[in-house]
């Protein structure tokens, strides 16, 4: 069964480059442009796994993090988050709030599909 | 044997050459890559065995002898040192030669090149032979979870299923801390693991697994030997696994490993078969082979379906049966999935037109007697396979250019003060809708005055007309136009900079050309991501309705009666603190009719200039599939194609670029009249 | 500068002695077609200005969902063009463009016929003294006390495409 992923990122070209990458590598990809979208996907049907900016507006990636965090179904969701930041200190604050693994911008399709493949176990 | 038959042969031959060559020029930087030796030897074995089958014998007969030279690299009795490499570079040239002309006379020249490669094959017998395989060990990895580590997405058993990927793996669970049924929180992990690994990659690629949640487990990673082995036995005991020796992890044996299913997972996870054997060489990926029209027949399909489908979400929207309305918003949804689909099918890495250029670059090298190293960024960028082959030759030429024109002599450059090796950058990589390739180097740079000269002499511009920098470097796109001195064997006559032009607008892409004088040109191509579908906005002007490609357009504004009539003359729009030129389309297209009470103006953009489109009316949104028109009207500058509309109609597709330009020739006019 | 005749892909005067056409008016006069290279027969279908095309070929339509152009021969030929009418029809042929196989649809005011005609009958059109442009014109048969004209349609197209061909356009900015 394809695994399926959610990503979320305000900037178009970002979407397009993850659609294509984790197309390609065989999982079924949905988008949405900030955090209240992607809770409202999410809730709508689930997803294997969740691809997330962190500066977006209306919501942004933390938030929604930590909310997805609170709602029963979302709990078990792996949610990897993009930055540029090599900070420990932030990763373990992301961590803290819900995250599950990061993914270094900028990253190339391969980088992509070993985290996805990582986070899902196939 | 049938036509049909040996054509198979032929394209599956020429992937196989392919795949070759780029081994053999992969083991000129890595001479020890046993893998490498591995598949160019597998692939001349290939190429032998199936050229006999299809009757091709002068190529088996030739491919025999290099396929014995090649087996001595094969077993390491021989390395693999450049010479030996160039021999059946040159060989494999030959080979191709008799697999596209099988009826030929070759011999001689075969019998040349087995003598260079026998010679090159002795020289090298001197030299150490290749490095032996690459060492495995054996570690005991043991670690544990927090309790909420579910909470956060952790999975186990996607960790367990990396260390696997690594090596062999035995895996028991240690369920100690499981708590009776009555306390469990189902959302708690309470497991730990114990797992014993035979691997070659090393501690690192151990740790790698556990980046994610290094910082909140206990983690310990020993490499085993006999030593401790019979403590990794003791400790392993329990009831849920068999106790299987620990030496059959190790090196040399191929005993199956078990795995321990873990309690809480919903599905037991399946005993591993554990893969005999020690280097573990990569799965080649799935792949099915699909003749290429028979995916243009799929496309034309799903184009057609696409237009369907929005004729019936036109009569379901304009119903009142809901459910019919409902079940037609299900397609639209699924259509759309197909076509991004399909959008993906076509799409192929620029990795394979890359890889062609290497061997390009050599033989460029050799040829010019300069230093050359070509180097390439985002190789995994996709595009279209239709437009892959197209942009083939504009980047051969691209690439001549730079070494034969761009790039000075190792003397020219050490007095320059420039390294001796002159650097070809090829980059890709996707922006919005459109995939960027740049071509760069870093060699003299454009000289201006030549190209002013020419550009003179050719009665392009006036002498002694001013013209901006980046206008003079256009010259270079005109038919006929090359400041070469000496139009050299490489860059050929006839295949100018204006082909490459038109080959790339052709594709409905854009080439620019930037230069610095003594550091290097950039030539950049903008291609569109694909031909086939693109989102468009559809409008009205008179009586036509047209597609503006939506990924032009940054914004649309109402344009009032009294707005256009005060305006009249001026041709320019004051759109927060700057003046937008915009176009009425109605004259431009001679509608004949008169304007609307409220027009509207789309502006639309190239990246860099901007110009307003006044239409008469915002239709909306259009899945436009692109129908290329014919010759008789392909050749009109201002419409890139056309489509058909929900109810049957036929809607032109703008060409935005060149309407762009328009308003810059207007521009460019309103100011030398002021 | 129109060309010579170039081979048509329909068969055409290949040596037979006979040949099959399509024949339909055009203001009053009757012009033939070879029927090899008609495609269809299809009643006036909404059609797509195309701004600047010229009035040669200045409107495209859909044909099984393929978006063709729409010429009228009057305008190769000199003709006023009259109103359409009921009888009007667009016959799709298929002719070679810049060596590639086209399809274009014509304008008719009617359509007649699919019948024979006999190359015996046939004559070269006259160099002088006729209204029509003789390199336009394939031959011209004689039936029942009036002409055919059967035009080469390969000829029309090439002029009509080579005189529209954009001069080197200016270099974009």
């Amino acid at each position: 069964m394809t695994a399926s992923i959610l990503t979320v990122d305000d900037s178009p070209s970002i979407r397009v480059a993850l659609k294509i990458a984790l197309t390609n590598a065989g999982y079924s990809v949905a988008e949405a442009v900030n955090g209240a979208e992607g809770i409202e996907k999410a809730k709508a049907s689930a997803f294997d796994l969740i691809i997330t900016d962190l500066n977006m507006p209306v919501m942004d990636g933390l938030t929604m993090i930590e909310e997805m965090r609170r709602m029963p179904d979302q709990m078990g969701v792996p949610i990897v988050f993009l930055t540029t930041e090599s900070d420990e200190g932030f990763k373990a604050r992301a961590k803290a709030a819900g995250a599950t693994g990061w993914l270094t911008k900028p990253f190339d399709p391969d980088q992509l599909v070993r985290v996805a493949k990582k986070v899902l176990g196939r | 044997m049938s036509d049909e038959a040996i054509a198979v042969f032929q394209v599956e031959a020429r992937e196989n050459l392919e795949l070759i060559e780029q081994g053999l020029l992969d083991l000129l930087d890595r001479p020890e890559d046993r893998d490498l030796v591995d598949a160019v030897f597998r692939g001349l074995h290939t190429l032998k065995g199936s050229g006999s089958m299809f009757g091709f014998d002068a190529l088996a007969g030739f491919t025999h002898h290099c396929e014995t030279a090649f087996d001595r690299v094969r077993k390491g009795e021989v390395a693999a040192t450049t010479d030996l490499v160039s021999a059946v570079l040159a060989a494999r040239d030959h080979m191709r030669r008799l697999m596209e002309d099988p009826t030929g006379d070759h011999g001689a020249a075969g019998d040349v090149l087995l003598a260079d490669l026998e010679r090159a094959v002795r020289e090298a017998d001197g030299n150490a032979p290749v490095a032996a395989a690459p060492v495995q060990t054996a570690w005991r990895i043991r670690f544990d979870l927090p309790s909420h580590a579910f909470k956060n997405g952790t999975n186990p058993l996607a960790l367990l299923a990396e260390l696997r990927d690594l090596g062999e793996a035995r895996v028991v669970a240690d369920v100690s801390r499981v708590p009776p049924l009555s306390q469990i929180e189902p959302t708690d992990h309470y497991l730990a693991w114990d797992v014993t690994l035979a691997t070659d990659q090393g501690r690192g690629a151990i740790e790698d697994v556990f980046i994610f949640v290094m910082d909140e487990m206990n983690l310990s990673i020993e490499p085993l030997d006999a030593s401790n082995a019979d403590a990794v036995v003791a400790d392993q005991t329990g009831p849920a696994e068999v106790v299987a020796e620990v030496s059959s992890i190790l090196p040399q044996t191929a005993a199956p490993a078990q795995v321990a299913a873990p309690v809480q997972s919903s599905a037991p996870t399946a005993p591993d078969a554990a893969e005999a054997g020690v280097a573990k060489t990569a799965k080649p990926s799935e792949s099915v082979r699909v003749p290429a029209d028979r995916l243009d027949e799929l496309m034309d399909r799903v184009g057609e379906l696409v237009i369907a489908q929005s004729r019936l979400s036109q009569i379901a929207n304009s119903g009142v049966d809901t459910a019919l309305r409902a079940v037609s918003e299900e397609i639209e949804r699924l259509s759309g999935e197909l076509r991004d689909t399909m959008m993906v099918l076509r799409m192929v890495p620029v990795a394979t037109l890359f890889g062609r250029f290497r061997r390009l670059v050599h033989d460029l090298a050799r040829e010019t007697g300069k230093v050359i190293e070509l180097s390439t960024d985002g190789e995994t960028t996709e595009i279209d396979k239709t437009v892959i082959e197209r942009l083939a030759d504009p980047l051969v030429h691209l690439i001549r250019n730079a070494a034969d024109h761009g790039l000075e002599t190792a003397e020219d450059r050490a007095a320059a003060g420039k390294p001796a090796t002159g650097r070809i950058r090829l980059s890709a990589h996707q922006s919005g809708g459109e995939v960027v390739i740049t071509i760069r180097d870093d060699g003299r740079g454009i000289d201006r005055d030549r190209v002013r000269a020419k550009a003179e002499a050719q009665g392009l511009i006036e002498p002694g007309a001013a013209l901006s920098d980046h206008d003079l470097l256009q010259m270079i796109f005109h038919p006929g136009f090359s400041t070469a001195a000496a139009v050299t064997n490489l860059s050929g006559r006839g295949v100018g900079m204006d082909v490459v032009k038109r080959t790339i607008e052709a594709l409905r892409g854009s080439i620019d050309i930037a230069s610095r004088p003594g550091e290097g040109s950039e030539v950049s191509l903008r291609i569109p991501l694909t031909l086939a579908i693109i989102d468009g906005l559809l409008v009205r002007v008179g009586q036509g309705r047209y597609v503006i490609p939506l990924g032009a357009v940054e914004e649309c504004l109402e344009l009032s009666l009294d707005e256009d009539l005060r305006s009249r003359g001026r041709s320019f729009i004051s759109l927060r603190n700057s003046l937008v030129p915009y176009l009425r389309l109605r004259e431009m297209f001679e509608t004949g009719t008169p304007p609307e009470l409220h027009q509207k103006v789309v502006v639309v953009s190239t990246g860099t200039e901007r110009i307003g489109l006044v239409v008469d009316q915002i239709i909306g949104d259009h899945q436009t599939v692109i129908k290329s028109m014919s010759k008789l009207h392909s050749g009109l500058p201002t419409f890139s194609g056309a489509t058909i509309l929900g109810d049957g109609g036929v809607a032109l597709i703008l060409d935005v670029g060149h309407l762009v330009a328009k308003g810059q020739q207007q521009e460019a006019q309103m100011r030398e009249a002021i | 500068m129109s060309t010579q005749a170039e081979i048509t892909t329909a068969p055409g005067w290949t040596g037979a002695e006979q040949v099959e056409v399509l024949t339909f008016e055009l203001n009053g006069e009757l012009f033939a077609l070879h029927a090899v290279g008609v495609q269809e027969i299809m009643d006036l279908a909404p059609e797509t200005v195309v701004p600047g095309a010229g009035a040669f070929a200045g409107a495209v339509i859909n044909f099984r969902g393929k978006v063709i152009p729409l010429s009228d021969l009057r305008v190769a030929f000199g003709l006023e063009r009259g109103a359409a009418t009921i009888d009007s029809r667009i016959v799709v042929i298929e002719i070679e463009l810049a060596g590639e196989p086209t399809l274009v649809g014509l304008r008719t005011d009617k359509v007649h016929e699919v019948t024979t005609l006999a190359r015996a009958d046939s004559e070269a059109p006259p160099s002088v003294g006729m209204r029509w442009r003789p390199e336009f014109i394939q031959c011209l048969v004689k039936r029942g006390g009036e002409f055919i004209v059967v035009p080469d349609l390969q000829a029309i197209f090439n002029q009509q495409q080579d005189a529209r061909q954009p001069v080197a356009s200016a270099t974009r900015h």
